[in-house]
């Protein structure tokens, strides 16, 4: 199958089960919301050596937040929903509580929630008052610049991670031009994530290593410069390879993101689009390209 | 929870209308008149529920002309001014009062959406654990308030009072949130435990007499604060643009631009724990 003259590789993403949450963070300016968010989000690239994957969605107008200030969606995936509490506990509490006039609320109108305020309220050293308001509980915690606002849990949910796929390119530029204009595509999709930086992975991994006690090591079947060293499985011609992940917080918006980008990634000096899986072996979601292009 | 303009369409989408048949000043106890009670009634089952004139035994069919089958949904019309607590103990549906309420209306209740369009007497909402209150009048003495020899008034939900209201609004809440448009009598949020008293009129005098924590957010002129209140500093609260929102979700028309700003905040009262607060609008 080709699309815009670019081949659609027929094979499946893999993608897994995860935990998602959603925070909604805000701040008396749109600059400062993104940087509470960015910081609060940053270094979650990928489970396996950060616990956590997080991202940023499209920032969001003051009519649309809980306090009415300039707000942005923040997006975290887990393993686990203990793995979900501790990780924003830490990133809510030295990403976001030190950030000026930052507020934090959930974002997710779920059942099941983790403490985040319920635990942090404890900086407040006594002085923290609680705000209850049908059905949600606020946590006022004294700062240096007035106080910051916290709510007591934030949802969690079954949530879908490791949704991909691989742009393969004639050129390094070609290729990163490629992801750039999938990453600007899959962003407008709300509830979907792309943890990595920019959006983009240049360093994919397989599970294996040559290495006693390495589990993971550089994917080599997509390496360009290792043809004439190893086995690798990149078409003639191709340079340089991306790989875009998305986790989602269900499967249609993995699927939607990946609707979006792949499409946006087909453009000129592009030559393959794949997708990495483990035989469906592992992961409970497949998507297929040939479908996700078909519409 | 519901919105606050909700009710108003109540009638027409169908409801069970009782009509006073005529004034009196005899004071008539009718918390009977209640969608949990008259859930799954036909018109002749509600006519005959017990209601007290004065201190004779008689039924609502005695008092009311009634109509209607969408038994949740309870418009009462007429002069109930002297009728006491409608709506007493409502878990859920929407009951409109056309007119003015009399004392206890609404009292205990936990659910549902009490809407009156007149003035409401005293104890309005008292101890109430959930639901909305909605009065486009004002209120009297006790609102959200906690009975005589009761430790805790309102518990949880949402009163909103266009007009103003009497002495001691809020007595001893414990959570919640009351509204007041207009402006508040004397000893508002006395003895309160927590919860949240927003005056956007006047604040009467010696607001948060004994009270333990909770929030009097004043919006009005600078009130008259009792000397067992500190000033704490001067801030932009970000917890009461949540409230606005919330509020402005529910209906009520109010703007974050209202409440921006500075406040001056001043805690106590220091004869108890001290850690309520008294916001005042700079």
């Amino acid at each position: 199958m080709k699309y815009q003259d670019v081949e659609i590789e027929d094979t499946f993403a893999e993608a897994f089960e995860m935990w998602g949450s959603r925070l909604i963070i805000t701040a008396a300016t749109p600059g400062w919301a993104e940087t509470a968010a960015r910081v609060a989000t940053g270094l979650a690239t990928s489970i396996i050596g950060c616990g956590c994957e997080a991202g940023v969605n499209q920032p969001l107008p003051p009519e649309r937040t809980p306090d009415g200030r300039p707000g942005v969606p923040a997006l975290f995936f887990t393993t686990s929903k203990e793995a979900m509490e501790a990780q924003l506990l830490t990133r809510v509490g030295q990403g976001v509580m030190t950030s000026p006039t930052s507020a934090c609320f959930n974002g997710l109108n779920v059942r099941e929630r983790v403490k985040v305020g319920s635990r942090l309220r404890y900086f407040g050293d006594g002085f923290q008052v609680s705000k209850y308001v049908e059905g949600r509980r606020l946590w006022r915690i004294p700062v240096m610049d007035g106080e910051f606002v916290v709510e007591e849990g934030m949802g969690v949910r079954p949530a879908v991670g490791g949704g991909n796929f691989f742009i393969m390119a004639e050129t390094q530029e070609a290729g990163l031009a490629a992801a750039e204009a999938a990453v600007a595509a899959m962003v407008q999709v709300p509830d979907a994530i792309m943890p990595f930086p920019g959006g983009i992975v240049r360093s994919g991994s397989k599970i294996s290593s040559k290495y006693k006690g390495q589990h993971v090591s550089s994917n080599t079947p997509y390496c360009p410069t290792l043809r004439g060293q190893t086995q690798v499985e990149l078409p003639e011609g191709v340079q340089a390879v991306f790989e875009i992940v998305v986790d989602g917080l269900d499967e249609g918006a993995v699927r939607k993101a990946l609707q979006a980008g792949i499409p946006a990634a087909c453009g000129e000096g592009i030559l393959r689009i794949s997708a990495g899986n483990y035989g469906g072996k592992l992961g409970k979601y497949q998507y297929h390209l040939h479908k996700l292009v078909r519409g | 929870m519901g919105c606050l303009s909700c009710a108003a369409l109540a009638r027409a989408s169908g409801e069970v209308t009782l009509r006073r048949k005529e004034s009196s000043s005899i004071p008539i106890e009718a918390e009977t008149i209640s969608p949990d009670r008259f859930r799954g009634l036909s018109e002749a089952q509600i006519a005959r529920l017990p209601a007290y004139y004065g201190r004779r035994l008689v039924t609502l069919g005695d008092l009311f002309e009634i109509e209607g089958v969408h038994t949740e949904q309870i418009g009462v019309e007429g002069d109930v001014s002297h009728v006491k607590k409608i709506g007493y103990g409502m878990t859920r549906g929407s009951l409109t009062i056309r007119g003015d309420a009399g004392p206890h209306t609404g009292a205990l209740m936990s659910g549902g959406e009490l809407t009156i369009d007149g003035d409401a007497g005293d104890w309005l909402g008292a101890q109430m654990k959930g639901g909305v209150i909605n009065v486009m009048g004002g209120a009297g003495n006790f609102l959200g308030g906690a009975y005589p020899g009761e430790a805790r008034g309102m518990n949880r939900g949402l009163i909103v009072v266009r007009g103003n209201v009497g002495q001691e609004a809020g007595l001893r809440m414990r959570r919640g949130l009351i509204v007041v448009l207009g402006a508040t009598g004397d000893f508002p949020g006395a003895h309160m435990i927590a919860g949240t008293l927003l005056a956007l009129g006047r604040l009467g005098p010696r607001p948060g007499a004994g009270m333990k924590r909770g929030t009097i957010v004043a919006l009005g002129e600078a009130p008259e604060l009792l000397p067992a209140f500190r000033y704490s500093g001067t801030f932009e609260p970000v917890f009461l643009r949540f409230y606005i929102q919330h509020l402005i979700k529910e209906g009520l028309m109010l703007s974050q631009r209202q409440l921006a700003g500075l406040y001056k905040r001043y805690v106590g009262d220091f004869n108890e724990l001290g850690k309520g607060e008294i916001l005042v609008h700079v």
